[in-house]
């Protein structure tokens, strides 16, 4: 087994020809032992997982209440509150349950996409492995938070409405709403990923820091978004009951 | 004209003209939503924050299919599969 180290291409700035394409992210390898290998990507969502635990170790280890509250401490409480305010406004009133989960997506895709602004950092949500496993999250989360509320019954009683006929079309629905979330974050971080790439091609000085300033927005809209549609999928079943019995 | 040509001819014209109708139709669709929801937001500026949460969604979901007119015109330009069989063929 051959042990290799190679972190000269992770400071590569990308560039045009050289490292476009689906899957340029994931063919870049940094460690390597044998078979297996840790590509960009997976040291890239590694960071942002550090960096995520690092910060909130250190907002959580002074909590206090009150006057002396600290400002990091408001931020993240601030953070909190705000999502939880959407969550109910979507999932109904019972949302508390969804915050994890939502939170947890909310924070990673955020936190991966606005490191955009440092140049030789490849988001790892420009990449469809990790776009497809956020999505797979999701995807078992839908029936756990389903049976949880409803129970088996009325989780599969989704499939069959309105007309029993309609079953194929729901089952198909259900797996391609789910598909079509990894796919919209993938398209849109990569979308923007290489739109900078190629107009650095061209116009390599002010043109792309407003491309890339546009990247932000919509890194946080698309964050935003999927958060939000995890907690909308999550609550469709409940939804209907609480619908059909007022 | 060898194959190389004409493969690579049609991937680019197919890629352009791919995004070009696809960006079309949900940049129609999310002209309208926009629009609408500005609407309701002039009109009830109370639920400006929850006619916003709903339009964002609602747009991101529109732009999903353009999203997907660009990954064929991804697939077409540089994960072609018919690229690498010209190569082996020659």
């Amino acid at each position: 087994m051959d042990f290799k180290i190679d972190f000269s291409k992770w400071w590569d700035v990308p560039t045009v020809g050289k490292q476009i394409g689906l899957e340029s992210f994931d063919s870049i390898n940094l460690i390597s032992f044998g078979d297996w290998a840790i590509n960009v990507t997976i040291f890239n969502s590694w960071l942002v997982i550090a960096l995520i635990t690092l910060l909130s170790y250190m907002v959580t280890r002074n909590l206090k209440y009150g006057k002396e509250v600290s400002k990091r401490q408001i931020m993240l409480e601030s953070l909190v509150l705000w999502l939880q305010k959407e969550a109910k406004e979507t999932g109904g009133t019972e949302s508390n349950q969804y915050l994890g989960m939502a939170m947890g997506l909310f924070v990673f895709i955020i936190t991966a996409n606005l490191l955009t602004i440092i140049p030789w950092f490849r988001p790892p949500t420009a990449s469809l492995s990790t776009t497809m496993a956020l999505a797979a999250v999701v995807f078992f989360a839908i029936p756990y938070f389903s049976i949880k509320n409803a129970g088996i019954k009325g989780y599969l009683k989704k499939f069959v409405e309105p007309m029993p006929f309609m079953l194929p079309l729901n089952i198909f629905s259900e797996i391609f709403s789910v598909l079509a979330m990894g796919l919209r974050l993938f398209g849109n971080m990569l979308s923007g990923v290489m739109f900078a790439m190629i107009l650095s091609a061209f116009i390599p000085f002010v043109a792309p820091l407003i491309m890339q300033s546009l990247g932000l927005l919509t890194g946080s809209i698309q964050a935003y978004i999927f958060a939000l549609l995890a907690v909308v999928y999550s609550s469709s079943v409940k939804k209907e009951i609480q619908s059909q019995t007022i | 004209m060898d194959s190389y040509a004409i493969i690579g001819a049609v991937s680019v014209l197919g890629a352009c003209i791919c995004m070009g109708i696809g960006s079309l139709g949900s940049a129609l669709g999310e002209g309208q939503t926009a629009a609408a929801a500005m609407q309701a937001m002039a009109q009830q500026p109370d639920e400006a924050s929850k006619l916003r949460s709903t339009m964002f969604v609602c747009l991101a979901m529109l732009e999903t299919t353009a999203l997907y007119a660009l990954l064929i015109a991804f697939l077409a330009l540089y994960a072609n599969p018919f690229w690498n069989y010209a190569i082996t063929q020659n």
